[in-house]
């Protein structure tokens, strides 16, 4: 991996000075003419990493995209900041847990707080999430409280929360797996009639997946209410985007005969613009969307993982100065939208955050033995009952010894 | 309605007919199920009376079928998938495995994975390679499934209801060769438990154990070792997982000589387990040890060798005469 190979696959939208054109619509979209795979690929962005709100009026391009949040306030800012902020620290405070060996593992989010945020405050109540294991600030839009999700990473379970308590599914580590879960879900939902939304979150790594593929195919077959969220954090641990596809990622929905869409990841206010669209698309039974939310891992893949090995510091640094937070704290401050105490509020709101999440983490209980045995089928099964009882008397027989 | 003859192929027809018609929640999907009604008519004319959204001709990919079919059971579905044939399943082998058996778990069974996959499998038809396999152990290995044959018209029936009607994941392993093979179906009758072995040929010297197309082959064989004055057993275990060990205590208790039957390699297969199980519950009991009968560890031959690969009446009765030898 290579500096250069890195500056190749920079958002044009870095530069500054050049236009945003983003896929204006799905037709636009569906018709583009193949590029080079080399060819830098347009995004769509409505605030740039300065903070500045992009001009509808100089970029024609996005406006159907900025429609969509033309009804966000600065007091949606304030909450869309907030959001960021607390998953963050959450974040932070579950590596620093897996640091003191509270947690097995941990995959953070960090730098990809724009794209979740975005795209998960996009969505209905009555919608619903398939994940990753990497979606926190995914779970925090849908009010999973953010203690559920470090029992599997601590150990004490594979999950656990009921995935139809806030419409959000198990954290699936199989990966791509999700994306045929979230189109068969959405092929009921429309079955039903309803007009609720599935989305799928997947990274670039699974889009080499050939799940991924099918689940592309039978939602452009059946028509399903799905959108497909790629984070494309230019990571699969540590092969490069280069080693997982030739094309720019959203331009493969062309084929499969739906509109695919890249996105600045690092812009909330954009992944919320984009996923509404889609969200909507879907809605009005116009079918899947692919959206290409361009971001970056500014972390390790999870904390077994060392990001030295692989890349270089350059490209970390360069993606620093894109970071989703800053653009939109520089905002608020230019436009007046927040005043310092709400950054301090915020700060205390983070701190006592991070002390309840220690707290909790610190007193998760082990679950009891015998729940191995526990849930293995939902109507029982012979032979789970025989070991059960086999085990419990085997483990009866030590403290039959001990009373002696 | 009283007993009517019906074929396997039809009794399976029929009782998709009967779960479509009583909870409009079961969907089928598979590879030319519409109006093809299926390479084997299993689902045949069932898309023309329920439509096109409830069986439903997928895309020709595996993985995705029941990848989808767990994405419908989570949204409150009960699918009934069809896989083509037995060699076609491993593309969704990795869903089975590692999606629908472990979900309920995952979820401390907050969500239930009622889905049905039905596997033709089984060889004896002429067919080329990839088209009569038997991996059910490999389904059976899995935590999480239950996996279950029928052996005859009525079990095809009846078994097929109680797996739609399972709250847990289902592999149903069709023997193929004899979907034509026809039985009484009392479709009014109280069907027995879904895992539970039954005797379907008394005797007194030895049990043979089988499911699905190995039990005709068993009960030609007990026909004749009574000639010889052998007073064979036939038991049809009916389900491999749970497997009904009780049942096949029961019968070995008895006869005190066991041998297992089926098509699918021996080598780590259902007999396997079978005969492990059974010598540590009955080793007072046993004459002899536990046998078993079946495939070979290599490739399930081209056809005109399958006759020789398969275990057939004189395998078993050869198997017969070494316990009885003991």
């Amino acid at each position: 991996m290579t500096v250069e190979s890195t500056a190749a696959r920079k958002p044009r939208r870095s530069s500054g000075t050049k236009r945003a054109a983003g896929a204006a619509s799905a037709r636009k979209t569906a018709a583009a003419t193949a590029q080079p795979h080399d060819a830098e690929p347009q995004l769509v962005q409505l605030l740039t990493p300065e903070g500045e709100r992009v001009e509808v009026g100089n970029h024609p391009e996005v406006a159907e995209f900025a429609a969509f949040v033309a009804d966000v306030t600065t007091e949606d800012l304030r909450g869309l900041y907030r959001d960021m902020v607390l998953t963050r620290r959450f974040d932070g405070e579950a590596t620093a847990l897996q640091r003191q060996g509270e947690l097995g593992l941990w995959a953070s989010l960090l730098g990809q707080e724009a794209a979740q945020i975005g795209s998960g405050r996009a969505l209905r109540d009555d919608d619903y999430v398939f994940p990753t294991y990497r979606e926190h600030g995914v779970a925090w839009c849908r009010g999973v409280d953010p203690t559920n999700l470090l029992g599997m990473f601590r150990g004490v379970n594979h999950g656990g929360w009921d995935p139809n308590g806030n419409n959000f599914h198990l954290y699936t580590i199989v990966i791509g797996s999700q994306t045929l879960h979230a189109t068969g879900y959405a092929m009921g939902v429309a079955k039903d009639g309803a007009d609720s939304a599935v989305i799928a979150y997947f990274g670039d790594g699974a889009s080499s997946q050939g799940d991924v593929m099918e689940a592309f195919n039978f939602s452009a077959v059946y028509n399903s209410p799905v959108v497909f969220f790629c984070q494309n954090n230019q990571w699969a641990i540590s092969e490069p985007t280069e080693r997982q596809m030739r094309v720019p990622l959203y331009q493969r929905a062309q084929g499969f005969g739906f509109p695919g869409i890249r996105v600045d990841g690092n812009d909330v206010l954009a992944c919320l613009a984009v996923t509404r669209w889609a969200l909507d698309r879907a809605r009005r039974g116009e079918g899947p969307a692919l959206i290409e939310a361009f971001t970056y891992r500014m972390g390790a893949h999870t904390t077994s993982d060392d990001p030295t090995k692989y890349r270089a510091d350059e490209e970390t640094a360069a993606w620093e100065a894109k970071d989703p937070i800053l653009r939109l704290k520089a905002h608020l401050l230019a436009s007046g939208g927040a005043d310092e105490a709400f950054f301090e509020e915020l700060e205390a709101e983070s701190e006592a955050l991070g002390k309840r999440v220690r707290e909790v983490v610190r007193a998760m209980p082990d679950p009891d033995t015998m729940a191995i045995f526990e849930n293995v089928y939902a109507d029982g099964h012979a032979l789970v009952d025989e070991e059960r009882a086999q085990f419990a008397a085997y483990l009866a027989s030590f403290e039959a010894e001990e009373g002696h | 309605m009283a007993a009517v003859k019906m074929s396997i192929a039809k009794a399976l027809n029929e009782s998709l007919r009967k779960a479509m018609d009583t909870d409009p929640k079961v969907l089928i999907m598979g590879e030319d199920v519409g109006k093809l009604g299926g390479v084997f008519r299993i689902t045949d004319g069932l898309q023309k009376d329920f439509g096109e959204e409830r069986v439903i001709d997928t895309p020709l990919a595996e993985s995705g079928i029941v990848g989808t079919a767990i994405g419908l059971a989570l949204r409150g579905y009960r699918p009934v998938v069809e896989i083509q044939f037995d060699g076609f399943v491993f593309p969704a082998y990795d869903q089975i495995v590692t999606q629908l058996a472990k979900m309920h778990a995952r979820a401390l069974g907050k969500i239930k994975l009622p889905v049905v996959v039905r596997i033709p499998y089984g060889g004896a038809i002429g067919a080329v390679e990839h088209h009569s396999e038997s991996p059910e152990a490999l389904f059976a290995h899995v935590a999480g499934l239950k996996v279950v044959s029928p052996s005859n018209a009525s079990d095809a029936y009846w078994m097929l209801q109680q797996a739609i009607l399972s709250d847990d994941p289902v592999i149903f392993f069709e023997p193929k060769r004899r979907y034509w093979d026809k039985g009484e179906v009392d479709t009014d009758a109280i069907p027995g438990e879904l895992h539970k072995a039954r005797v379907v040929r008394e005797g007194a010297d030895l049990t043979l154990a089988a499911y699905g197309p190995m039990v005709k082959v068993c009960l030609e064989a007990a026909a004749a070792a009574a000639e010889e004055g052998k007073s064979v057993e036939v038991l049809d275990l009916r389900s491999m997982s749970p497997i009904d060990f009780d049942g096949i205590q029961a019968s070995v208790e008895k006869t005190r000589r066991l041998v297992v039957v089926h098509e699918a390699p021996v080598f780590l297969g259902t007999g396997s387990e079978i005969a492990a199980r059974i010598t540590e519950r009955c080793f007072y009991h046993l004459e002899a040890p536990v046998l078993r009968v079946g495939g070979f560890h290599a490739p399930y031959p081209p056809a005109r060798l399958e006759d020789e690969y398969l275990p057939g009446l004189d395998r078993v009765l050869d198997a017969v005469d070494r316990s009885l030898a003991f």
